[in-house]
């Protein structure tokens, strides 16, 4: 029981992850991107696509193998997300136009566009028969066994992903804090002129934590699709609720990639304690509720306390203009 | 995209662009609808380009099913004037918080309380009380409720400076929340669909739309003389340019903040209260039919202008109702299709407003 919950929370804790730290990337560099939501749902549609795609050209089903299955499908993820992350980009970066504006704009688009590759593109009687295999793939953790020990199955019983992820949070704390990069990126998030000043190319760093945090938000939706629900795909609006909290949880982690691993796990456990507990269904939807209403809270702690260090870039959702001083 | 404003003799010997971007001071009206309607013509063509290659059609066609769909009946210009007018109440609540910069993403949460309210009313008084003390019942529960929801997170703005976008968000899903839980506990069958309770409709004016249709309407006008001509407006305004100036002239923010976000609330529980009385008779997790996003676009678009929102307010309804024609007709498979339209016709109207803001200069030949 606690060991399907732990393993539970961890999965579902990763997709919030992998949005969360896209969007702490953009925010590192100045931009609140409320399109996050969109950009996830196509990650997903891409990936389901570039799986499709490689599932179609196998002789047999059984042919799928872990590695090119998941570059292609990767790949068509990035190609997706990205692509959807570079219209915000043009649109607030080179055009400065408003990014709440433009991140819900996103979002609408985003949303609707993936709904409707999977409806016509990757259509629910192709799901049924490829990704069954494909899923499996997915999910293929090193320890497969379900009668394994408890410990075991809460550490290593997951897909690809899930370490994929912490590796990426690791990565980024790491970047953010101890490299140059890291140090510039800052700049360009909490003073551009500063930045633009001191010789940092500030577009350009918009622009590629823009796209890298898109593609990142993207494997989010990928990693639910795929792996949590097996291959199979409600509808965008599901991607889009957990969208919603990745951003929220970008507040809730004080812009951290480090605090976000424990951050998206405990929001995880709070988004399934639901499913898990038992009750009657009224008492679930109380529950359910949970994830939201502790990010109320925190917003609230946080603002109250006012430390410096635990404050947004300075520059967030502002647009950057050389020739404005 | 380097602009590059260097002198001469740099521009010489290192790459550059053969322009470079300087701010407008100011621009003429005819000159800024010009480029509003290039923006919002390029992105109807996109899109039944989009729309004609996915189903192989032709794009001609687009237009004439987008128009068929939105005007092809009596009763489906009732019903697109119906959609218009609740997105126009929905616009006309969130407009006084945004023009004093206070990003209110939590219109569907507001609205939807103010459903659930007044469906709760009609859930428990129906029958009990006369239809027109409920009426009354639950206009007042409507409206009280979407000011709390509007309250919370501007009471933790004004005195703690919380962020209010995050936190009228996490409101919407809360809302979500509560309606199902309602739903759960009201529904004994478990289906989680309350079937449309008989109490408690509002009386019909000639046909079932225009009632509701005059109330926003005329709540429009009045919310443009609010805005434009009372003190309340002018302190919104000031606020909204800039809170240190507002402090200097000695208008009390947190003040205005609040009171501000009372009547957003009030207003975004009146379009609740209508969904319920007028139009749903019900309450779902969707009631709020993703309005209050979609009056953040109207209102952006029409610059805060309540008479321009009417304009933008139709526009949109137009489009999704055109929208489901154009599917029909052009068999696309997935409903999803009006969602990618009304993307594209938002990129292209908010990329428009960097035309309106900047001026892009080419250097002249002996310049180089």
């Amino acid at each position: 029981m606690l060991v399907t919950f732990l393993v539970g929370a961890i999965a579902l804790g990763v997709v919030l992850l992998y949005g969360c730290l896209g969007e702490t990337l953009m925010e590192k560099a100045g931009h609140l991107n409320l399109g996050i939501p969109g950009i996830m749902c196509m990650g997903t549609a891409g990936g389901c696509f570039g799986a499709l795609l490689y599932m179609k050209g196998l002789a047999q089903e059984t042919d799928a193998k872990w590695l090119p299955l998941l570059l292609v499908s990767i790949l068509f993820s990035i190609l997706f997300s990205a692509a959807t992350g570079a219209i915000y980009a043009f649109l607030t970066v080179t055009l400065r136009c408003n990014q709440n504006i433009t991140g819900l704009a996103v979002t609408t688009f985003g949303a609707g566009l993936s709904q409707f590759i999977m409806d016509t593109y990757v259509p629910r009687a192709l799901r049924d028969s490829y990704f069954g295999v494909a899923s499996k793939l997915f999910a293929k953790g090193i320890v497969n066994d379900p009668d394994a020990n408890g410990v075991l199955k809460v550490f290593f019983s997951h897909g690809f992903f899930v370490y994929f992820a912490i590796l990426l949070a690791i990565l980024f704390a790491i970047v953010l804090k101890r490299t140059r990069v890291g140090l510039h990126l800052r700049a360009v998030g909490e003073s551009p002129a500063t930045a633009d000043a001191a010789g940092v190319n500030v577009t350009a760093y918009k622009y590629v934590s823009i796209l890298v945090g898109s593609a990142v938000a993207g494997f989010g939706g990928l990693f639910y699709t795929m792996d949590y629900l097996k291959g199979s795909w409600e509808n965008a609006s599901t991607i889009e609720a957990f969208g919603w909290l990745a951003i929220a949880l970008v507040i809730f982690t004080l812009w951290k990639p480090g605090i976000s691993i424990f951050g998206s796990i405990l929001f995880g456990a709070l988004s399934i304690a639901a499913f898990v507990l038992n009750g009657t269904s009224a008492q679930k939807e109380l529950l359910k509720l949970l994830p939201y209403v502790i990010t109320v809270v925190v917003l609230v702690f946080t603002s109250i306390r006012n430390k410096r260090e635990n404050q947004a870039p300075g520059a967030l959702g502002l647009s950057y203009f050389r020739e404005d001083r | 995209m380097d602009k590059t404003n260097e002198s001469k003799e740099t521009t010489k010997q290192r790459f550059s662009l053969p322009f470079h971007v300087i701010k407008r001071i100011n621009i003429p009206v005819w000159k800024k609808i010009l480029i509003y309607a290039v923006a919002i013509i390029t992105g109807l063509l996109l899109s039944s380009l989009i729309c004609a290659g996915f189903a192989g059609k032709s794009p001609v066609d687009f237009f004439v099913y987008l128009f068929k769909g939105a005007f092809g009946s009596s009763r489906r210009i009732w019903v697109l004037l119906l959609d218009m007018a609740l997105l126009l109440g929905t616009s006309i609540a969130l407009i006084p918080a945004f023009k004093m910069k206070f990003w209110n993403l939590g219109g569907n949460g507001q609205i939807l309380v103010g459903c659930l309210s007044a469906v709760a009313c009609m859930n428990f008084l129906g029958g009990k009380v006369s239809n027109g003390l409920l009426i009354f019942i639950m206009f007042l529960a409507s409206v009280a409720a979407g000011i709390i929801w509007a309250l919370i997170p501007a009471l933790f703005k004004a005195f703690f400076n919380t962020n209010e976008t995050l936190f009228t968000l996490m409101m919407n899903y809360i809302a979500i929340g509560l309606v199902r839980f309602c739903i759960a506990s009201w529904v004994k069958s478990g289906s989680g669909v309350l079937t449309p309770i008989g109490y408690g409709n509002l009386p019909k004016l000639y046909n079932d739309q225009l009632l509701t249709i005059l109330v926003f309407v005329i709540l429009t006008l009045f919310m443009f003389v609010y805005l434009k001509y009372s003190k309340h407006g002018y302190e919104i305004s000031v606020v909204g340019e800039s809170v240190n100036t507002a402090k200097y002239v000695g208008i009390n923010v947190s003040k205005v903040i609040i009171r501000t976000m009372i009547l957003s609330g009030a207003i975004a529980g009146l379009v609740g209260f209508f969904i319920a009385g007028a139009v749903d008779h019900t309450v779902s997790d969707a009631a709020a039919n993703n309005m209050g996003f979609t009056a953040i676009m109207t209102s952006w678009l029409a610059a805060f202008n309540p008479l321009v929102m009417m304009l933008t307010c139709f526009f949109i309804s137009f489009i999704s109702k055109g929208m489901l024609q154009v599917r029909t007709d052009f068999g696309l498979s997935s409903d999803s299709i009006a969602n990618i339209v009304v993307g594209l016709v938002y990129f292209c109207v908010i990329a428009c407003a960097f035309f309106v803001n900047y001026k892009i200069v080419f250097r002249k030949k002996e310049d180089k």
